[in-house]
C-alpha cells in the first residue's frame, strides 16, 4: 500500500487507494501532443501569412487566397477586390481580411470538435480519458469566459456568409489569361477547398440543431427531417473535415503564394 | 493455447488496500472476467467482484483494466501481449466497497433527480399514434446498459469530487436529452438541464463516448443536441423571438 497523499479527484476519501493518478500504459499523451503541435503551427502560419500583405493574388487567373478574402481596401492589388473598395488605405500588418478572419477563428474556436481538441491538448482538461486533469478546480462552461461558447451558432451564421464569399472567389478563378474561361490547377485547388469548407461548415452541430435537431415531431416536418439527416451525415465526419480544411486552407494559400511570387507557374488545363 | 499471465489486482476496502500480484492461467478465447473467476477459484476465494450476464448486457462488471474503464466480460485477453502485466482496479470515481466492487449509488441518486416522462394530462391510450421517425433518435439512448463507465470516466466528477452534487453526468444528461426529444413529453427540461443537472459542466471531451460499450454517440447525439436546445432557450434571442411570433410548438 502506498503512502501517497490522498486528497481530491481519484484520491478523494472513500475511493480505492491507488497512488498512481493514472494506470494507463499506452501512449495517451501522443494525440494531445500532436494536436498541440499542429494547431500551433497552423495558427503561426495563418498569422504570418495574413499579416504579410503580399503574394495573395494571381491577377492573370483571378486566384485570391482565402486568407485575404474579401479584400475591401484601396491597398488591395488591382482585381482582387471582388466586392469593391469601401475602405481606403489599409494599415501595414493588419490582415486585409480583418473583417472576416476573426469570425472564422471564433467559429472554429467555439466549434464542438475543436473544443474537445484544445481542451485536451492545450488546457489538459483532461489530456486523455482516465488521465487526471491539471487543474484543482473546474467549472466547465458554466462561467465567463467559457460560457461564451454558447455563441457558436452566431459564428456559424457568419461562417456561412464567408463561405458564400469564398465560393464567389472561386467563380473568379475560372479565368484564362485572355480574360475568358480558363481552368488551372489553382482553380481546382480553390474549388476543392471551398467544397471542403462547405462540408465543414454545414456539418456543424449548431447547423444540425437549426435545420431539424430542435424538432421533436420529425414526422410533421419531412423536409427538415431530410435536411437533418443530410447534415447528420456531414456531422458524423465533422472532426475529419475540421482537420482536412485546416490542411486545404494551407495548401490553397501556399499554392497561390508560390504562383503569385513567381516561384512556380500555374499548371493550366484550359486557357 | 494456454499461458500464465501476470496480473495486478486491487484488493482492499475504503480503509485501505493495494495492488496484489497474481499469476493466472489464460486459455484461448477468454476475457478478463474469466481470469478473475479463475483467480477466485484457485487463489483468492474472498476476492469481491460484481458480475452477472457475462455478455456485455447487464453492466455489472465495470472496472478499470490497465487504467481504462472497461467491462471485464468484454475485454478479451487476446488484446494483450502474453508478456504484459494486466492491472485490474475498481472504478476510481466511486467509493470502493471491497476489492473490485464500488458503491455506485451516486448514479441512482442522479437518476431519481431526473423528472419522469410527463405525457399530456388529457392523453388517453390510443389517442396518439407514434411514428418511427419521431422516436428512432431516442432509441439509440435506450441501448444504455447502465454500466456507468461514462460516469466513471467523466473528468468532471472523476477529478473533482465536489462537482458530484451539481453534475448529473453523461448517462443522466443523455436521459434528459432523450425525454426532451420525446414528442409526447410536456416537461420543460431545458432550464433543469442547465441549472439542476449541470449541463454547462460538460466540456464535451468525448470520453463518455469513447468508453461506451454500447457505442452510443453520447456526446454527438445527446449532450451536444441538449446543449444546443439550451442555447435555443437561453442564449439565442432569434429563436426566442421566432417562437413568440409564430407561437408554434415543434
Amino acid at each position: 500500500m502506498s503512502n501517497a497523499p490522498f486528497s481530491g479527484g481519484v484520491h478523494a476519501p472513500g475511493r480505492a487507494r491507488i497512488a498512481a493518478r493514472t494506470l494507463r500504459e499506452d501512449r495517451w499523451w501522443l494525440q494531445p501532443f500532436l494536436t498541440f503541435v499542429c494547431f500551433s503551427a497552423w495558427l503561426l502560419y495563418g498569422l504570418v501569412r495574413a499579416s504579410l500583405q503580399k503574394d495573395y493574388f494571381v491577377a492573370d487567373y483571378g486566384y485570391l487566397t482565402p486568407f485575404y478574402s474579401p479584400c475591401l481596401s484601396t491597398s488591395c492589388e488591382p482585381g482582387s477586390a471582388h466586392f469593391g473598395t469601401p475602405f481606403g488605405e489599409w494599415p501595414a500588418l493588419i490582415p486585409f481580411a480583418a473583417l472576416t478572419l476573426p469570425f472564422l477563428l471564433l467559429f472554429r474556436l467555439t466549434c464542438y470538435y475543436y473544443r474537445k481538441a484544445y481542451y485536451r491538448s492545450f488546457w489538459m482538461s483532461p489530456p486523455a480519458c482516465a488521465v487526471p486533469e491539471a487543474h484543482r478546480d473546474y467549472s466547465g462552461e458554466t462561467r465567463f469566459p467559457l460560457i461564451m461558447q454558447n455563441l457558436h451558432r452566431y459564428f456559424f451564421y457568419a461562417a456561412v456568409l464567408i463561405s458564400l464569399i469564398n465560393t464567389y472567389d472561386v467563380l473568379h478563378a475560372f479565368r484564362g489569361k485572355d480574360g475568358g474561361f480558363g481552368l488551372g490547377l489553382g482553380t481546382l485547388i480553390l474549388l476543392a477547398n471551398v467544397v471542403l469548407l462547405w462540408c465543414y461548415t454545414l456539418g456543424c452541430h449548431s447547423c444540425r440543431n437549426i435545420v431539424g435537431g430542435r424538432l421533436n415531431h420529425f414526422s410533421k416536418h419531412p423536409l427538415r427531417y431530410k435536411a437533418w439527416g443530410l447534415v447528420g451525415r456531414l456531422n458524423a465526419r465533422h472532426m475529419t473535415f475540421a482537420w482536412v480544411t485546416l490542411g486545404s486552407l494551407v495548401v490553397t494559400d501556399a499554392y497561390i503564394a508560390l504562383v503569385s511570387a513567381g516561384t512556380i507557374s500555374d499548371l493550366r488545363i484550359i486557357n | 493455447m494456454s499461458y500464465d499471465a501476470r496480473f495486478k489486482v486491487w484488493r482492499g476496502d475504503a480503509d485501505g488496500g493495494g495492488l496484489q500480484d497474481y499469476t493466472v492461467e489464460v486459455n484461448e478465447g477468454e476475457v478478463v472476467l474469466d481470469i478473475i473467476h479463475r483467480l477466485q477459484a484457485t487463489q483468492a476465494p474472498d476476492l469481491a467482484v460484481r458480475w452477472n450476464c457475462k455478455a456485455g448486457k447487464c453492466g455489472s462488471c465495470s472496472a478499470e483494466v490497465n487504467g481504462r474503464p472497461r467491462l471485464l466480460c468484454m475485454t478479451r485477453m487476446s488484446t494483450f501481449e502474453e508478456s504484459q502485466t494486466i492491472t485490474v482496479t475498481p472504478l476510481r470515481t466511486f467509493p470502493v466497497q471491497r476489492d473490485l466492487v464500488t458503491d455506485v449509488s451516486f448514479n441512482y441518486q442522479k437518476a431519481r433527480e431526473v423528472q419522469a416522462f410527463t405525457p399530456p394530462e388529457d392523453l388517453q391510450p390510443g389517442d396518439y399514434r407514434m411514428q418511427q421517425v419521431d422516436v428512432q433518435r431516442s432509441q439509440e439512448f435506450r441501448k444504455c446498459i447502465e454500466c456507468f463507465l461514462c460516469q466513471d470516466v467523466c473528468h468532471v466528477v472523476r477529478d473533482h469530487e465536489d462537482n458530484k452534487q451539481a453534475f448529473a453526468g453523461p448517462r443522466f444528461l443523455m436521459r434528459v436529452a432523450e425525454l426532451d426529444m420525446h414528442p409526447l413529453d410536456t416537461a420543460d427540461r431545458r432550464p433543469a438541464a442547465r441549472e439542476q443537472h449541470g449541463l454547462g459542466y460538460c466540456n464535451i471531451t468525448k470520453c463518455c463516448t469513447e468508453v461506451c460499450p454500447e457505442h452510443i454517440k453520447i456526446t454527438d447525439n445527446a449532450l451536444i443536441p441538449l446543449k444546443e436546445r439550451v442555447v435555443d432557450r437561453h442564449y439565442d434571442p432569434v429563436v426566442w423571438l421566432g417562437s413568440k411570433i409564430r407561437r408554434r410548438k415543434d
